[in-house]
């Protein structure tokens, strides 16, 4: 039984070949369907790990879309730095939108209030951005795991004109066939790694020996301790109260969003090893844990995505 | 670890969102925040209880309504395995919905409501499950709680399940007792059933075995990509990018390009930019070819040997999952794993009635949720297996080509 056993083993792919070789294969599915598609670049752990991805996909040739980042203005330094260093290496063409410039073109009121976000302008953006460049299907690095709405979302995600979700009325998905059919206007969001729980994206990176943003590493960092008890970082994005409570503390990030809106947890993992070993304790969920604007109501992310969200 | 998929299936109110719930909740998959906003949420809270379908109705749709209207995915771990859940619909209007969520699971929980048996949406989703082909079924019999956990009232059910199972040849099907909302049979033994013997439905979930489910034997590989650096230094390069869906191929086999038919040979496997000698399902690769042929999206590589049917006549049970009725005479694009080829449905042979499971002949058109045996023609030849014989190779869907949407589900025969 043993012998048949180590026989069968040789054609065997454990979980996250499996999960790789499916996200490999939607992003052909991109390439081959699509004229103009792009990649949504954030400069987080997930579109890092999307680059990889198209990388395993498409090399030796060069990806068959540009990366898109759109730029809210509030990013971390680091996450910047870190993707304009990526983009050198990788050869590819990166395309920078920025919020700011939409908010003064378009007269859009930015947002007030101590922890002021500009996640919600950013799909203005992104829209137009779409339009501009007339892309039919954007790469995102969204994961099923991540929030209830996601968790319904298809892996080709038909948008319409106004970069619309209509959740009552997905197509239906089969096996592993993805009908990219549009009419003019509309788009196609997809997400590669729809499967993928957040310990599979730090396993992954472990394994694949992934360079990430330090950020995602112990560091000291000085905080505004919220009203949730959540550690949101000092910068100029925020505004500080006399009354704020600031504390210097050993920090590190679990998702890297914009400075305003996303918060550090506390941590002593300075390498991969000790990240992943965090995180596999963690008894809290990682948008729960560091995103500011999913606690406003039940269904802030569905709504988000009904009006163009990724 | 491996991955296994499922589905729970079953008619709306038969538990299918608190089954899961509860697997996640009890197996303490559930995060503190998610069960935090769970609370807030349960209507049952003065009971003490907590409402666990809440966690997969993500849309505000559903959680008015209280019922499931599209697939929701999640995902938890144990030791031994990676499980990733589908959440299916129950009402029949969105049947199209758990055909998506069910067409790539391994494994599907059929609950049947303890005081209702066997109904008309067990032996709709049965029919389907068994359609497409999920190689191992668990009738989860719920709600045991209700009927004061009465072995005599699993055991009619047992039976009359048997009945269905027979009339639609399923081989193998396991029988579990349990209540979802109490957590019987769930992930611990129930103390209310002794008289039940077996695993726990986690351990079921655990120890199915898998790595008989991928067909090692049939070569088959859809190109998905043509990758073609045209650089200085690669002037040459020309590798064929795709998924395995079947199969093992080796360098230096002997392949054929379908559905063209022309022969020749593997000069190189790569997988991640390195060369390989031998690569399977279900890999992506690059494949390498020894002579320059004319090949692009679309196209198969087979091996000689277990080769594919190479057809413009495809007789299929077609699940129709449009408001909008198909017509004999209709044309459709057809989606075949990576080709696309425009086909038109020539006749509908019959309908099956999901109550009786009899076969009804003298229909022309099919409507929402009809499941029929169609004859269908192409407007070119595809390299197709039947389903029961390769599930990665015998399945395509319709498109509509006006709307662009998916209007079909074909199941080859």
């Amino acid at each position: 039984m043993w012998i048949a056993f180590e026989k069968m083993s040789k054609y065997y792919l454990n979980y996250l070949e499996q999960l790789e070789s499916e996200a490999i294969h939607i992003m052909r599915e991109v390439a081959g369907q699509f004229e103009k598609p792009a990649l949504l670049f954030s400069g987080g752990k997930d579109s890092i790990t999307l680059v990889r991805l198209a990388e395993k996909a498409f090399r030796p040739g060069k990806f068959p879309f540009p990366l898109v980042h759109i730029d809210t203005g509030h990013n971390f330094p680091e996450a910047l730095n870190y993707r304009d260093k990526l983009v050198a290496e990788l050869g590819e063409k990166l395309i920078v939108r920025k919020v700011e410039d939409t908010i003064r073109t378009k007269k859009l009121t930015e947002p007030k209030g101590k922890f002021a976000s500009r996640n919600a302008l950013q799909t203005f953006t992104l829209l137009d951005t779409i339009e501009e460049f007339k892309f039919d299907a954007c790469i995102g690095g969204a994961r099923r795991d991540e929030e209830k709405a996601r968790a319904k979302e298809r892996i080709f995600s038909v948008r319409d004109e106004f970069g619309q979700w209509d959740p009552k009325l997905q197509r239906p998905e089969l096996w592993n066939i993805y009908n990219g059919k549009i009419h003019k206007g509309e788009n196609v969001r997809v997400f590669p790694i729809s499967n993928w729980t957040e310990l599979d994206v730090w396993n992954y990176i472990k394994k694949e020996e992934i360079k990430l943003p330090s950020i995602y590493f112990a560091h000291e960092r000085e905080c505004v301790v919220t009203s949730e008890n959540q550690l949101v970082a000092v910068s100029h994005f925020i505004r500080i109260d006399a009354n704020d409570k600031i504390v210097k503390k050993k920090v590190r990030y679990r998702t890297v969003g914009d400075m305003t809106c996303t918060a550090a947890v506390e941590s002593n993992a300075s390498n991969i090893d000790e990240v992943v070993k965090e995180i596999e304790a963690s008894r809290i969920s990682e948008r729960g844990e560091t995103r500011i604007d999913d606690q406003v109501s039940e269904a802030a992310m569905e709504d988000r995505k009904k009006g163009g969200y990724f | 670890m491996d991955i296994l998929r499922l589905i729970t299936a079953g008619s709306v109110d038969d538990g299918k969102s608190t089954l899961i719930g509860r697997l996640l909740y009890d197996s303490k998959s559930i995060l503190s925040d998610q069960l935090a906003a769970i609370e807030k949420q349960s209507k049952n809270k003065e009971k003490g209880e907590i409402d666990l379908a809440i966690l997969t109705d993500g849309l505000r749709a559903e959680r008015e309504q209280g019922i499931t209207i599209d697939v929701a995915y999640k995902y938890f771990s144990t030791p031994k395995r990676k499980f990733i859940i589908a959440d299916a619909p129950g009402h029949i209007q969105y049947t199209r919905n758990m055909v998506t969520g069910a067409s790539n699971c391994d494994l599907v929980i059929i609950l049947i409501d303890a005081r209702k048996g066997v109904i008309e949406q067990t032996r709709r989703h049965s029919i389907i499950t068994t359609l497409l082909g999920i190689p191992h079924i668990v009738v989860a019999i719920n709600k045991m709680d209700l009927v004061n956990h009465s072995e005599e009232t699993y055991n009619k059910i047992v039976s009359d399940y048997k009945k269905l199972q027979e009339q639609l040849e399923i081989k193998d099907a396991i029988f579990i007792p349990i209540s979802a909302l109490s957590g019987d049979n769930i992930v611990e033994k129930s103390k209310n059933m002794s008289w039940y013997k077996s695993e726990a439905l986690l351990e079921i979930l655990e120890n199915v075995k898998l790595n008989n489910d991928i067909n090692l034997t049939h070569a088959r590989f859809p190109v998905q990509y043509v990758i073609r650096p045209q650089t200085n230094e690669l002037h040459d390069y020309r590798g064929y990018a795709g998924k395995i869906s079947s199969g093992i191929f080796k360098k230096d086999d002997k392949i054929i390009v379908q559905p063209a038919g022309i022969k020749t040979s593997i000069k190189k496997i790569e997988i991640n930019n390195k060369e390989i000698t031998e690569a399977f399902a279900p890999q992506s690769v690059v494949l390498h070819l020894q002579d320059e042929i004319d090949i692009s999206r679309g196209d198969t590589i087979t091996k000689e040997e277990n080769s594919p049917a190479i057809t413009q006549d495809l007789e299929v049970i077609l699940c129709w999952m449009d408001t909008k009725p198909m017509e004999i005479g209709n044309k459709y694009l057809i989606q075949h794993n990576s080709k696309q080829v425009r086909g038109t449905v020539k006749n509908i042979d019959y309908k099956i009635n999901v109550n009786t499971l009899e076969k009804e002949s003298g229909y022309s058109s099919a409507q929402l949720n009809d499941v029929c045996k169609v004859t269908i023609k192409t407007a070119s030849p595809l390299a197709v297996d039947a389903y029961k014989t390769l599930r990665t190779n015998g399945g395509f869907i319709l498109i509509d080509e006006t709307s662009h949407v998916t209007v079909g589900a074909c199941i080859i025969q």
